[in-house]
């Protein structure tokens, strides 16, 4: 089982309090009328699927409640960071680093 | 496989040489959400100040408040406090805005001791219960199922469960509680 790390409790927690909620960072457009059919339909449909760290949403749904964001590699399924909603996107380059000194040394 | 149990009466519901687990009698459940400039009111008015940690509990007399989330708390208290509780917080809504919503009905509370009681709590909860101090709560999950766990003391829970959800924890709970005893 994962165990995720909530930023609102501030607790590494098992997976089955969790809900996955899809990639991250995908803003909704302030007027969808304005956009075209394209538009909308890459706003719905389209995600980066990326092989590798992936900015996802989760929601501690048995829990505070609350949806926030995480890096997560889907290579390896290792958490890279938690943050709260509303939060920047954190730099890849950053966490990739921490992540590879955080590595036992072989 | 699912228990008719009559929820209505409280009483010890499975007992055993490892654990005991007993339905408690009704009391008063509120639902609190606040933003953070209209928690200062709130305590006051209520008298017991609202714990801003997630997990932690906050007494005074009988009332006992649990934080859930960053912006939600649950208020327990006895049945006949339920009246004051509405009031002093409706007296301050005005300057104070707020959401105070009656949930007493919702859930029952089952309590569970014993020298297994630990134990008994893993066979539905995936926490890892040295993390939960005595005295805190969590709300967590219990076989799929949303509910609020508190430690009252080392081997003394209570276990918050929605009245719906209540006899499927239950039967699992009387099914555990027989199986430590052989063990
Ligand atoms: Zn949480």
């Amino acid at each position: 089982m994962l165990l995720i790390h909530c930023p609102y409790c501030d607790e590494t927690l098992p997976e089955l309090e969790f809900t996955y909620g899809g990639e991250a960072h995908i803003a909704r457009p302030e007027n969808p009328a304005d956009k075209t059919d394209d538009e909308w339909r890459d706003f719905l449909f389209i995600r980066t699927n990326v092989k590798g760290p992936h900015f996802e949403r989760w929601r501690h749904a048995h829990g505070c409640g609350r949806f926030f964001n995480a890096v997560r590699d889907t290579v390896s399924d290792r958490f890279l960071t938690t943050y709260k909603a509303g939060e920047p996107r954190p730099d890849l380059a950053v966490l990739l680093e921490d992540a590879a000194k955080k590595e036992p040394s072989k | 496989m699912t228990a008719h149990i009559d929820l209505s009466k409280a009483g010890i519901l499975a007992e055993s040489s490892a654990v005991r687990v007993a339905l408690l009698p009704p009391v008063a459940r509120f639902s609190l959400r606040a933003a953070t400039p209209e928690q200062k009111a709130l305590s006051k008015a209520l008298g017991v100040t609202l714990p801003a940690k997630i997990g932690q509990c906050g007494r005074k007399g009988d009332i006992e408040i649990i934080c859930l989330g960053p912006d939600e708390w649950t208020i327990i208290a006895p049945e006949d406090q339920a009246g004051t509780i509405n009031d002093v917080c409706a007296a301050i809504y005005a300057k104070t805005p707020h959401s105070l919503t009656e949930i007493s009905d919702r859930e029952v509370t089952v309590h569970i001791t014993g020298p297994k009681a630990s134990d008994l709590i893993t066979i539905g909860c995936p926490r890892d219960l040295d993390q939960l101090p005595v005295g805190e709560a969590r709300r967590t999950v219990f076989d799929g199922v949303t509910t609020v766990l508190w430690r009252d003391g080392e081997q003394d829970y209570r276990l918050d469960l929605w009245r719906s959800f209540a006899p499927h924890v239950i039967a699992l709970l009387e099914t555990g509680c027989a199986e430590l005893a052989g063990e």
